[in-house]
């Protein structure tokens, strides 16, 4: 079939998913939906809908994004009322299926927003949200919007012209398109995406690799995991229009084992791809051949880095080895290899659709386009954004994360995962690209962001990220497997109130050892997290080691609880105590002995009166 | 529930799945992985006359990646998440209710072969840490309390 018949197909399936003839329900059910229960509530609705006899169409749908929110439903009646409905639970699913199915009333109280272009009072469209307002979304283009199972959805909102369109051009315009971009590598480094295929076009073999690098371990960071589950095609497509850039005829995606239904999709889009002939032999009717092979990680961090990559794929111990030769020259099996992030390659296929030019619109001059990024830890509206490069952490926080809850304070975000740093508030105007945070101590990273309260401890969080890198360091470097040990070791000794005050001139000192003497990015980047901490939480350092005090009330061995005067007398936590530290007669002020007591932290947990306090 | 045992042939199958070459063989110990629930010594020497790798190499391989084990798992295997954000969100309470609870470490597994408890790096389901895995079903917004009632529930 000729591309313009599928899209003319494409189109018209579109179409008549749109045109609603009964009502049609929309479930986000990708893992985070489904952690929160959007399969149940799907279950829910099929059964409540048969018991009333009604006919409708389901389908589950990607990420948009607003985790927080999770199970979003959204649901549509044929005469144009489309509304989301935000953390929808088995109990609501009655009242809604009678008041908005049955009745048509909109219920504005259970809603969150409107989409399409009936407009409801009381309820907002969905792009005036908070925290859809400031979003531009181009890696996102289509998560939540499209059943990520049926590929012409994809096809039918652009999905496939960029590809179409490369394999009109010569494969050196194609590149000279992506170079014009201005895309740099979304995976955290930041190399220009272009130049890096130009250095594989150029060198001479009968045999090329494309590998796509979806080992996303940043603890902390689920961006590539939420475009898989939501628009697989668009990150093939990029991964196929490389293969043609470079000259390249087989392709592997490397994936984390931990994300299964990402694996599924990527499955399934891959069959769709070779029946529609945008794999395999003459593609697009063309002389261009390739093929895309999945390759599930087996969990190692290091992975992620290109050397490491390659020798896991090869079968190996997954260690880095030195560069030069780049894996451009020298990769897979010896051949010239391109190695582009999941993000990066659905950014291709928008580039090849749109055109340099358009793509350069967003961003900065350095750092053009835009990022997703993971918004979690201590912040209101949790969940995965795509904003243009350049904006603020204050932004992004603030306005469309909507802040820090139960009133706390904003402390610091750590950005980059294991290799980033924590941004103290000082740098809450920092705009947010490559140069920026490098220069602040952090880096871009794969997207992460943790916000952290008043009640984060920063030597605790430096701590864990050392405990990570140190149990992922390979063990290849010197200074990073014995260093990591160190930097760890000292970490903890401070949390424990063992810290003395040359702790801290040797965490530093060594931290730039481990830095300048490892061979891969993640020795390279280990010691960042405590570096920034060092370098704008200094005081916090001191207080653990001066004053044998945990100032965010976190480090067990430096902390007391404590029962004050708002306790009724429940026995709630004298019961609960796994310790028996707990006294106290019935309506009476109970007491912890702080000697039985393990900082356990189960009285705080169970505690309804806010009784239980840290000092 | 006792120890899972698989048979050569059953090895055999799954080496036919994949090319004979030393790419296939982290696809080779998942798929035994997979079937068996661990890698057992049996199978690392089948591998090794099939790829003509030694069994130290292989063995090398295996305990590189934290996705191998070397032991039988249990019916039921609970993972508690350790990311950034879990951990900021207070995982630490859960593994401890956890290990107290099924009274083992993570990384080993009940008597009576019901559970196996380990921590994990990251599920990328972060928004609604803290999260545990249950049997590849994910629960989000966990606590202490929840999970007490979440191990209950299966037993």
């Amino acid at each position: 079939m000729k591309f313009e018949n599928i899209q003319q197909q494409a189109q018209r399936e579109w179409e008549a998913f749109n045109r609603l003839e009964r009502p049609r329900i929309l479930i986000g059910a990708v893992t985070c939906g489904r952690a929160a229960g959007a399969l149940s509530v799907r279950a829910a609705f099929e059964k409540e809908l048969a018991t009333r006899s009604i006919a409708a169409d389901f389908y589950e749908v990607g990420c948009l994004g607003m985790c927080y929110a999770e199970p979003l439903v959204e649901i549509g009646l044929p005469d144009g009322q489309r509304v989301m409905y935000n953390n929808v639970t088995e109990k609501m699913v009655a009242d809604l299926v009678e008041d908005v199915i049955e009745n048509g009333n909109p219920r504005p109280d259970l809603a969150l927003a409107t989409l399409g272009d009936a407009a409801i009072e009381g309820i907002p469209d969905v792009s005036n949200l908070p925290m859809m307002e400031g979003q531009v979304r181009i890696i996102l283009r289509n998560a939540g919007l499209i059943d990520p199972t049926n590929v012409h959805h994809y096809v039918a909102r652009g999905g496939y012209s960029g590809l179409a369109r490369a394999l009109g051009m010569m494969p050196e315009e194609v590149i000279k398109e992506v170079k014009n971009s201005g895309l740099r590598g979304r995976g955290g480094a930041g190399f220009p995406t272009g130049i890096k295929w130009e250095f594989a076009r150029r060198t001479q073999n009968n045999t090329k690799y494309v590998i796509c690098n979806a080992d996303e371990g940043d603890p902390g960071a689920f961006m590539d995991r939420a475009v898989l589950e939501s628009d697989p095609h668009a990150v093939l497509e990029g991964l196929t229009i490389a293969a043609y850039a470079i000259d390249a005829s087989q392709g592997f995606i490397y994936i984390r084992a931990e994300y299964p239904l990402a694996v599924e999709r990527l499955n399934l889009a891959i069959r769709q791809m070779e029946e529609l002939k945008f794999l395999g032999e003459n593609i697009m009717g063309t002389d261009f051949n390739f093929s895309i092979r999945i390759k599930e990680g087996a969990g190692a961090f290091v992975c992620g880095e290109e050397t490491a990559l390659i020798a896991s794929i090869e079968g190996r111990r997954g260690m880095p080895s030195s560069r030069p030769p780049f894996p451009s020259d020298c990769g897979l099996h010896g051949k010239p290899t391109i190695i582009n992030n999941v993000e990066t390659l659905a950014n291709v296929s928008e580039i090849l659709n749109r055109g340099a030019e358009w793509f350069t619109r967003y961003g900065t001059e350095k750092s053009r386009g835009t990022k997703t990024f993971a918004l979690a830890g201590k912040i209101n509206r949790t969940g995965l954004i795509e904003v243009p490069l350049g904006i603020t952490l204050k932004d992004i926080i603030f306005n469309i994360g909507g802040g820090i809850p139960d009133g706390k304070k904003f402390k610091a975000v750590q950005t980059g995962g294991p290799s980033g740093g924590c941004l103290p508030e000082e740098l809450i105007e920092l705009p947010v690209n490559y140069e920026e945070l490098t220069k602040a101590g952090s880096i871009m990273g794969s997207g992460g962001m943790i916000v952290m309260d008043e009640d984060s401890c920063m030597v605790d969080i430096a701590r864990y990220f050392l405990e990570f890198t140190h149990k992922e360091s390979c063990g290849k470097c010197t200074p990073c497997r014995m260093g990591s040990q160190h930097l760890l070791r000292m970490l903890t000794e401070i949390t424990e109130g063992k810290g003395t005050p040359g702790h801290i001139d040797t965490l530093v000192k060594l931290g730039e050892t481990v830095k300048s003497g490892s061979l891969c990015g993640l020795g390279q980047t280990a010691p960042n997290p405590v570096l920034t901490t060092v370098r704008y939480f200094r005081k916090e350092y001191l207080s653990h080691i001066t004053d044998s005090r945990c100032p965010a009330g976190v480090c067990q061995e430096l902390i007391t609880y404590s029962i004050n005067e708002n306790c009724t007398g429940c026995r709630v936590c004298l019961r609960a105590c796994p310790a028996d530290a707990i006294t106290g007669e019935k309506k009476e002020l109970h007491v912890i002995d702080p000697d039985k007591c393990t900082r356990c932290g189960t009285c705080m947990d169970v505690c309804k009166f806010d009784a239980v306090v840290i000092s | 529930m006792a120890i899972r045992e698989i048979t050569k042939q059953d090895i055999r199958g799954i080496l036919k799945e994949h090319e004979q070459h030393r790419d296939s063989l982290i696809p080779i110990l998942q798929g035994i992985q997979k079937k068996l629930g661990y890698i057992s010594e049996e199978a690392v020497e089948v591998i090794s006359s099939h790829l003509n790798i030694s069994e130290n190499d292989i063995y090398g391989v295996v305990t590189f990646y934290t996705q191998f084990r070397f032991t039988c798992p249990g019916d039921h295997i609970l993972k508690v998440c350790q990311g950034t954000a879990c951990h900021v969100r207070g995982c630490k309470r859960i593994m401890n209710e956890a290990t107290k609870y099924l009274g083992i470490s993570p990384g080993e597994t009940t008597s009576d072969y019901k559970f196996s408890l380990d921590s994990v790096a990251c599920f990328g389901s972060c928004a609604l840490s803290p999260v545990v895995v249950i049997d590849n079903t994910v629960h989000g917004r966990m606590s202490a309390q929840k999970i007490k009632r979440l191990l209950k529930a299966i037993e």
